[in-house]
């Protein structure tokens, strides 16, 4: 593989200033190829992530937040066309083939998806998944691959972990089967974990548990972790940094706490306005008005112009992401900072 | 587990009698009187009606339907009107090679089956998927009669590879009974492996799109892994569930398949026996294929719960 050995999950703690960059991805685009030609779905995607680091990837429904991801990965739909570069550890990922992109999986790069119920497997037991991974990754004997796979059960709270692994899913709370799929994403000690709404499936009173579980993990394994929402509280309270999604595009980009308290970007003002505050008075939530143009239906110029209270004759020219004071934004007419 | 298996034998009782006190019925209301047609047309109404009393026909049809079910209780079928030989020494003969020709029929279907519909899936919409699909709705349309005479024709009136029919029994060796069995269970399978190859295909296109095998992918499981141990196992069910009525289909339609291809067979028995209104005989048969339908299902209710642990706890 390449320089950089899979650390096994251990308590390293490594100082801030010596982190090394875990993730980049410079001007990623991905299309759908159909029979009309290529569809765009993400246009222009960069960012950094490293060691020890939790970046949000923010944006509504249908933002290309989750394509990204799975870009990343190496698992998009078969059909999709990827552009720009990824490089995990030092390493070119997005130039290898789909057999070595593959053995990153797991090993290097841990996945958590939205939904345990479906995304575990239903007629498998949890014991086999998580042996199945570990024997496969880390050349695991049966018996060791399932003490390690108890010792994970273990350290991400569930109790009675032999137990467990002889059961299903369906057996399972959310909660708990929310933290199968996050002992199995860092069973194989992987430097990166995407997790793709991990907790919008679960009850309000879990999901503050999962993403503490998550919090814990990622500081003990001094994980580089990105995190896709579209829920702002969770970026302010959990991630270092943000990466605002518009349509394709990232429209803003830099540290959550300056995108969450004083967004640049209209877009990004409206989600927060978008979000019941508990200590500003407010009585009626501002939405945003309308919603994300489909793929294959933006607009010329600024993609959010249509909804933006801000637009003007200027936009119809496509902006490019600049460096104002704190963030990058992809605007002609941000706002200032703080208001 | 065990619990699950006992619950599933008690769901098959009804199956084996409802059949059996149907024929009962359907038999003794049907014109025709079997003393009369053994004797011929010389006998005198004397001697027809010393055969029927000899023959238990003079009782009233309920004592002879109890008379009937303390046989099956004691094993004891009586003998054969035709034959002049106990019901449960003719039986085996025939089954054997009914059985027998259904397994490697389902065999085939299994195997043709499962493997064009996973070649399919996994080559969607390219053109070796449109000529399976496309030679699926051909072999779900042809009649299995049709099927068996052009077999005939091509493998054993042309190339001569086959003998055209007979039957050959396993004593005589593995050769000699693939020969007689192999173009009969061929004939048989092949709308059944039609069928399972448009439900594997189906059923496996559906399950990789399941989130879990996102997972298994993402886990860094090879390929293989991920298509033949997490796909198959939920893409097998449906599965499953055809090659369990294709079982059952086969066992009762073989009739057509043994008369053309001369084949000893159950179903060729109870034809014949329904002409010769031989009652202990057909009831006998009918007994046997409910017997071998209802172990049937409940080898499949097995399959389906070591393949899905929710079905054990229902």
């Amino acid at each position: 593989m390449s320089a950089h050995s899979a650390p096994m999950p251990a308590e390293i703690a490594v100082p801030p200033a010596q982190r090394r960059t875990v993730l980049e991805v410079e001007n990623l685009s991905l299309s759908f190829r159909n029979a009309d030609g290529l569809l765009p779905i993400v246009t222009d995607v960069s960012f950094s992530i490293r060691q020890g680091e939790a970046v949000a990837l923010v944006g509504e429904s249908g933002c290309g937040k989750s394509i990204t991801a799975s870009a990343i990965m190496g698992i998009a739909p078969e059909n999709a066309v990827i552009g720009g570069r990824i490089v995990l550890n030092g390493q070119e990922i997005s130039a290898l083939g789909p057999k070595e992109r593959r053995r990153l999986c797991g090993r290097h790069m841990g996945f958590i998806f939205q939904e345990p119920m479906t995304a575990l497997h239903p007629t498998l037991s949890i014991g086999r998944q998580m042996t199945d991974t570990l024997k496969h990754n880390l050349g695991l004997s049966q018996s060791a691959a399932t003490q390690r796979a108890a010792e994970l059960l273990d350290r991400v709270g569930i109790p009675r972990a032999r137990d467990i692994l002889k059961g299903y899913v369906h057996e399972l709370s959310g909660g708990m089967r929310q933290r199968v799929m996050i002992a199995l994403a860092i069973s194989c000690g992987p430097s990166l974990v995407i997790a793709d709404e991990p907790t919008t499936a679960l009850d309000v009173t879990i999901q503050a548990q999962v993403l503490d579980l998550l919090e814990d993990m990622r500081r003990e394994l001094d994980l580089a972790m990105l995190f896709i929402t579209h829920d702002l509280e969770v970026v302010g309270d959990f991630c270092d940094r943000a990466v605002v999604m518009y349509a394709g595009d990232v429209v803003e980009r830099g540290e959550s706490a300056d995108i969450t308290r004083r967004p640049s970007h209209p877009y990004a003002r409206g989600l927060i306005d978008a979000v019941p505050a508990h200590d500003d008075g407010r009585t009626r939530l501002t939405p945003i008005l309308g919603t994300v143009p489909p793929v294959g239906q933006w607009p010329e110029g600024c993609r959010f112009a249509p909804r933006c209270g801000r637009a003007d004759e200027k936009c119809r020219t496509r902006p490019h992401l600049e460096t104002l004071s704190h963030t990058d934004v992809r605007c002609w007419h941000p706002l200032e900072a703080g208001a | 587990m065990l619990r699950y298996l006992f619950k599933r034998f008690l769901l098959i009782l009804p199956t084996i009698f409802v059949p059996l006190i149907l024929v009962f019925l359907l038999l003794r209301l049907s014109p025709g009187d079997p003393a009369g047609m053994m004797l011929g047309d010389q006998a005198t109404p004397e001697q027809i009606a010393a055969l029927r009393t000899q023959l238990g026909l003079d009782q009233p049809v309920w004592m002879q339907f109890v008379l009937w079910l303390k046989g099956i209780l004691t094993l004891d079928l009586g003998n054969s009107i035709f034959f002049r030989e106990p019901v449960m020494q003719i039986i085996p003969r025939y089954a054997t090679v009914t059985i027998l020709l259904t397994a490697v029929a389902l065999v085939l279907a299994v195997v043709i089956g499962v493997t064009l519909g996973l070649v399919s899936a996994m080559n969607r919409n390219k053109p070796i998927d449109r000529g399976v699909v496309t030679t699926a709705v051909l072999g779900i349309s042809l009649p299995e009669f049709w099927f068996a005479l052009l077999l005939i024709f091509v493998f054993a009136v042309t190339l001569r590879w086959f003998p055209v029919a007979g039957y050959n029994p396993p004593d005589a060796g593995i050769i000699a009974f693939g020969a007689t069995i192999f173009l009969p269970a061929l004939a048989l399978g092949v709308r059944q492996s039609a069928l399972m190859t448009r439900m594997m295909r189906s059923s496996m296109l559906d399950v990789l799109n399941e989130p879990y095998i996102t997972t298994a992918r993402a886990q860094g499981l090879p390929e293989t892994t991920v298509l033949g141990r997490y796909a198959m196992r939920t893409a097998a069910m449906p599965v499953v569930t055809v090659a369990g009525l294709s079982a059952g289909y086969m066992l009762g339609g073989a009739v057509a398949i043994e008369i053309i291809f001369a084949l000893p067979g159950l179903g060729r028995m109870l034809v014949e026996a329904v002409g010769r209104r031989d009652y202990p005989l057909v009831e006998g048969g009918v007994l046997t294929i409910s017997l071998v339908l209802a172990v049937l299902n409940l080898l499949i209710d097995l399959i389906y719960a070591i393949l899905d642990p929710r079905i054990r706890y229902q």
